[in-house]
């Protein structure tokens, strides 16, 4: 093998390099995101109505799908009102329901979708609450 | 590589299972069975909904501030300060360009120096649905050509399609160029088309469009396909034009004309 010492290293090299991150974080543990659900709106309501359009176990895992078929009720099919598994409706926004309550998008939204690394694009259209600043 | 009968039939037997596998996987989310969505009951309804614009009751600049400014500002409509970026989901022209093929040069003077209030026509045949690639634009049951904002791609060909300029393109972004964003209604983002509504988000609440409310009886909205509404009735006694009837896009914004009460039947100084 012509340069066959320089290849290896070469390799070797580029190994390290590309595992980089992998064994930099073996056995760190980032911190789980905590999200806050202590808005002034939600804590204005009485208990037994501090509940999600549906439980919390289906917004965790499926919160996306319920906005997509949201967004296509409300746009496409002309359909604004949700009737939920347990017979309550709720008007179809984003900005006016779900934000209403959720009006702490740093510490809702993006304490999660930062930790998956996920970039949603409802905010480039969809207007956020307003918040203070840190 | 050479392969016997049993080589492949096993290779075979794990592809299929493989299949069947990946489809397991593939199954819809969870949906919720019980869960339902409606129409809101107070949701005003109509089979083609069209508007009647009184160019008589416009007086004074004012008058079409008014209606302009409540229709943007209600939907988040940037202002730019140039005409090339312009974004606009009603606005004035005058009747050479409204009108093009009715005017004259001999026409009387108030038509031709007047502004005339222009938006969407909501078409009955819209050929921005049309050659819209993504199904973003579309026509509602209601009558109403609505946007998808989501699906628009911005490849404008709906623009192009429009024969009255109803549609407007987002060149820049627009969020920085909104005065007082109204929090209950979105903006748009750069790159994306967007035109008047007829405000569905407030004939699902029960509400004239903006522009009506604001109008003080200057424009009428209603139902084009009931007898009885009240478009329908001033349709029945007064003389009314649409732009650019001939194309056969079927506008339904029609206009009622400020003509010399002379040629009415009336004095010619009135």
């Amino acid at each position: 093998m012509y340069n066959g010492g320089k290849i290896i290293v070469g390799i070797i090299v580029f190994v390290l390099l590309a595992t980089f991150p992998f064994y930099s974080n073996i056995g760190k543990v980032s911190a789980k995101p905590e999200i806050k659900l202590d808005t002034p709106f939600i804590q204005q309501l009485p208990e037994s109505e501090r509940k999600c359009v549906e439980s919390k176990e289906y917004m965790k895992a499926e919160h996306m799908a319920l906005l997509n078929e949201w967004r296509d009720s409300a746009i496409r099919n002309s359909k604004r009102e949700y009737i939920n598994s347990e017979g309550k409706m709720f008007s179809i926004s984003l900005q006016n329901t779900c934000m209403k309550c959720h009006s702490n998008k740093k510490e809702f939204c993006d304490k999660c979708h930062n930790y998956a690394a996920v970039k949603p694009y409802c905010w480039t259209c969809h207007i956020e609450p307003k918040e203070k600043e840190l | 590589m050479s392969m016997n009968r049993r080589q492949f039939l096993k290779i075979a037997g794990l592809s299929s299972l493989g299949i069947g596998a990946g489809w397991i996987l593939s199954k819809p989310g969870d949906f919720l069975e019980a869960a339902q969505y409606l129409q809101a009951g107070q949701t005003l309804q109509a089979k083609q909904w069209a508007m009647v614009i009184d160019t008589r009751k416009f007086k004074t600049e004012e008058d079409y501030k008014k209606v302009i400014d409540a229709c943007h500002r209600a939907h988040n409509v940037p202002d730019f300060g140039n005409p090339k970026d312009e974004v606009k989901w009603i606005w004035t022209d005058k009747f050479k360009h409204a009108f093009p093929g009715q005017e004259s040069n001999y026409m009387f003077e108030s038509l031709q120096s007047v502004p005339f209030l222009l938006l969407c026509n909501h078409c009955e045949n819209p050929p921005c649905v049309r050659v819209c690639p993504t199904k973003a634009t579309f026509k509602r049951k209601d009558g109403i050509t609505m946007q998808d904002l989501h699906r628009c791609i911005g490849c404008r060909y709906c623009m192009a399609g429009c024969p009255y300029g109803a549609r407007s393109f987002n060149y820049r972004d627009p969020r920085p160029f909104i005065k007082e964003p109204n929090p209950e209604y979105p903006t748009r983002m750069i790159g994306v088309v967007e035109k008047c509504t007829f405000c569905d988000e407030r004939l699902a609440k029960g509400l004239m469009p903006a522009c009506v409310d604001a109008s003080n009886g200057a424009l009428i909205f209603g139902d084009i396909k009931d007898p009885d509404s009240d478009v329908r009735k001033i349709l029945q006694t007064n003389y009314t034009i649409r732009r650019k009837a001939e194309l056969g896009t079927q506008p339904s914004v029609y206009y009622i004309l400020d003509i010399p009460t002379s040629i009415s039947g009336g004095d010619i100084n009135g």
